[in-house]
């Protein structure tokens, strides 16, 4: 069992938990990602590594409702435990000395470009953190980005903190502003996809953060498949990090979309009558 | 001296019209009767054959002449001094090019059910009729200071981790998933192998004092390098097949192509079968179509027969005689309803607008003269390309090896395929205190040949270590 030690809501369906998990956090790096399983019927999803604290042996990982598992997640508290936790897995991001960078977060993506902003900035870049969300009610950590770039930029679709407008508008104000090195943009496919259509006519070198559907996470079942350059690779051991240019976007937003019936039934049976055990939903 | 029975006795099954509606095991085992009664056909030859065809070592005349006075606590003894998996090897094995094979009686008839009667023995023990086998092989262990590491859970790991545990070394094995027993829970389904059973018997491994950490992924948590640093005197990598094959083809990624190891762990190790009660989903639609002809295939074919589908079929582009599954997996998949489409393989897949897999289109093939390995090479037939419709496809193509311990082992020599390089007879790879075998060294194959491999590099481990001191 993984301990819960902290749990924070940071909005309606944006929720953080530090986990106790020394090993992984001994040893996840920047990009890095964990899966879990809740209970002994769960399935593996894959999450962020939002934060590591090698003292505590804890890592903070932050998630975003979206169908029954991270509800049921949601409802855990400090104290609860969760069955299996496997990682760091992935390849952490290259870091290095690049000049300018800009750190894109998008909605829930906040959480895990921050290690990647912050170990950019340690590297001696001069960062630009960039986050965006819906409205202000969305956004978090506002302040670990400030305090791991250089400038931060904060934008909301309606306006309601920060300045108004997405990302995207963002970025090309920063570019316009100076030469623009190496970008990070991590946030949902629909975000990731505008973010490497708007990057792409500036020469700026992209690297997005993908999310698919995953099973073992260590390269054996190729559930993660996604075709970048024209190549299959697997995101769970070839990424999850690629460079935005090269990725087909619109295969990897349909194949995220492969389970929404049984996701809806899945939650459907969780929330009736016959305590989930199928009766009466088949 | 009786007359010679020159058949088998007959492996009672479930009826193919009932088993394909459930997950329960197909092959019920002999009764005690029926046992002891094969057991008396073995002639107990002077100079046994069946021995040389067992890569574990089993000893099959001595198990079995003790079967056949009822002493199933003797025989189980036998088996488990040697294999510490043998309700899984009595199921999974393919007896008939192995040791059966070469059973003297099969020369004018069928050989001893080796197989079924390895099955029953360990099955006897394990529904507790021998729990002190375990005891008696657990009161010699850890007399060794020295520590190894075992790299992955699956067959290979596990028999290496048995082996090494009675050597009386301290063996803890490192397992990425949430549970040991690799491909016997990840991959083989349920009603061939049930996972209960697999748990049991890894159970018995840590009676022999194997600690199995699981969720442990090396190459990631640790590297090879950082368990030798830790105080590991030597590490055994069985890290198994990875990566699936895909064809390369047009259209693969499209929702509802499945490699089998997904489709299969979802379906075994994530029990999607009953799903929403377990909340990992599957699909199989109305039309399922496995590429490939091998076990997995075979495997894979009868599990979408089981949650649904309406017509599962293998598409294969030799024809039936060239089929790698085992005789008895065709028999029972045919049996169940899984048909053949031979001489044929896809060379594009369709979809809807969703991304949705609804098509594919199959060329035919002709096979010409047998090449020098002796298998004919199948010859695309120009022209002869068809639609068939199909809402799941299923790859069942082999897998390369897992790139994770080889990518962070620099000096571990890695062939042109990133298989590990090791000595075939006893593990030995190009790195100092490194050994491996199974999957990860051959490419896939079978799990007893991974078994095998995991023996003679424990006993290679055992070499090395007393040398090192």
């Amino acid at each position: 069992m993984y301990k819960i030690v902290h749990k924070e809501i940071l909005s309606e369906v944006i929720l953080l938990f530090e986990v106790q998990a020394p090993q992984i956090a001994a040893k996840a790096r920047p990009g890095q990602f964990f899966i879990l399983r809740l209970d002994e019927k769960g399935e593996r999803i894959p999450l962020t590594i939002a934060d590591t604290n090698r003292d505590t042996g804890t890592i903070t990982t932050i998630f975003q409702v979206v169908g029954r598992t991270t509800r049921e997640m949601s409802k855990l508290n400090v104290g609860d435990g969760i069955l299996d936790m496997v990682g760091p897995l992935g390849e952490a991001s290259e870091i290095e000395n690049f000049g300018r960078v800009v750190c894109v977060g998008g909605g829930v993506g906040v959480a895990p470009v921050y290690p990647v902003a912050k170990a950019l900035k340690e590297a001696g870049n001069e960062v630009i953190a960039i986050i965006g969300a819906r409205n202000k009610e969305l956004l978090f950590w506002e302040d670990k980005l400030a305090a791991a770039s250089n400038q931060l930029i904060i934008c909301t679709d309606d306006g309601s903190y920060g300045q108004k407008g997405f990302v995207t508008q963002a970025v090309e104000q920063v570019a316009a502003a100076g030469k623009i090195d190496c970008l990070w943009a991590i946030g949902p496919m629909p975000m990731m996809r505008a973010m490497a259509a708007t990057t792409k006519p500036l020469g700026i070198k992209t690297i997005v953060s993908l999310n698919p559907i995953m099973l073992d996470g260590t390269g054996m079942c190729g559930a993660c498949r996604v075709s970048v350059g024209g190549e299959t690779k697997f995101a769970c051991v070839d990424g999850p990090e690629f460079d935005a240019h090269q990725v087909d976007f619109d295969l990897a937003m349909r194949r995220l979309s492969y389970y929404k019936e049984e996701e809806k039934r899945a939650e459907a049976v969780a929330n009736c009558q016959c305590g989930g055990d199928g009766q009466c939903h088949g | 001296m009786p007359r010679l029975i020159m058949e088998k006795y007959a492996m009672p099954l479930q009826p193919a019209a009932e088993r394909v509606q459930n997950f329960t095991e197909v092959a019920l085992g002999y009764d005690q009767e029926t046992a002891v009664a094969e057991a008396k056909r073995c002639l107990e030859c002077k100079k046994p054959k069946c021995i040389e065809g067992c890569p574990v070592e089993v000893p099959i005349p001595q198990f079995i002449s003790l079967m056949k006075t009822g002493d199933f606590q003797g025989a189980i003894r036998q088996i488990k001094a040697k294999n510490s998996l043998p309700a899984v090897c009595g199921r999974v094995c393919p007896q008939e090019s192995q040791c059966e094979q070469l059973c003297i009686l099969g020369k004018k008839g069928e050989p001893v059910a080796i197989g079924r009667l390895e099955r029953f023995v360990a099955d006897y023990q394990l529904a507790g009729s021998g729990d002190d086998v375990q005891n008696q092989l657990a009161k010699k262990v850890i007399t060794k200071s020295k520590k190894v590491a075992v790299v992955g859970a699956g067959p290979a790991g596990l028999t290496a981790a048995g082996d090494l545990a009675k050597m009386g070394y301290q063996v803890t094995v490192l397992e990425a998933l949430h549970v040991a027993g690799g491909v016997l829970m990840y991959g083989i389904p349920e009603f061939r192998l049930p996972k209960a059973i697999v748990q049991q018997e890894i159970e018995a491994i840590k009676k022999l004092g194997v600690a199995i950490k699981t969720n442990y992924v090396v190459g990631q948590l640790a590297t090879v390098d950082e368990l030798l640093a830790a105080g590991y005197a030597a590490v055994f990598i069985g890290t198994g097949a990875g990566l699936p094959y895909f064809m390369n083809v047009p259209g693969e990624n499209l929702n509802g192509v499945y490699s089998a190891n997904e489709f299969l762990t979802r379906a075994n190790l994530m029990k999607a079968y009953r799903f929403p009660e377990y909340l990992t989903p599957v699909k199989a639609g109305q039309r399922v179509a496995v590429i490939g002809a091998g076990n997995v295939a075979m495997d894979a074919a009868r599990v979408a027969l089981r949650l649904g589908a309406g017509e599962s079929s293998i598409v294969y582009r030799r024809s039936e005689k060239e089929m790698p599954a085992r005789h008895e997996e065709i028999e029972h998949a045919l049996e169940e309803g899984v048909k053949l489409a031979l001489l044929t393989s896809p060379v594009e897949f369709h979809g809807d607008q969703k991304g949705n897999l609804t098509a594919m289109t199959c060329i035919r093939y002709e096979l010409c003269e047998p090449d020098q390995s002796g298998r004919c090479r199948p010859v695309a037939l120009k022209g002869s390309e068809y639609k068939m419709p199909v809402d799941n496809v299923i790859m069942a193509l082999g897998q390369g090896p897992n790139p994770l311990v080889g990518r962070t082992t620099p000096d571990l020599e890695l062939n042109r395929w990133g298989n590990i390089v090791a000595n075939e007879a006893n593990g030995i790879t190009s790195k100092a205190a490194v050994f491996a075998g199974g999957d990860i060294v051959s490419g896939a194959a079978t799990v007893i040949l991974a078994m095998g491999a995991g023996k003679k590099a424990a006993q290679a481990i055992d070499q090395y270590l007393k040398q090192k001191i």
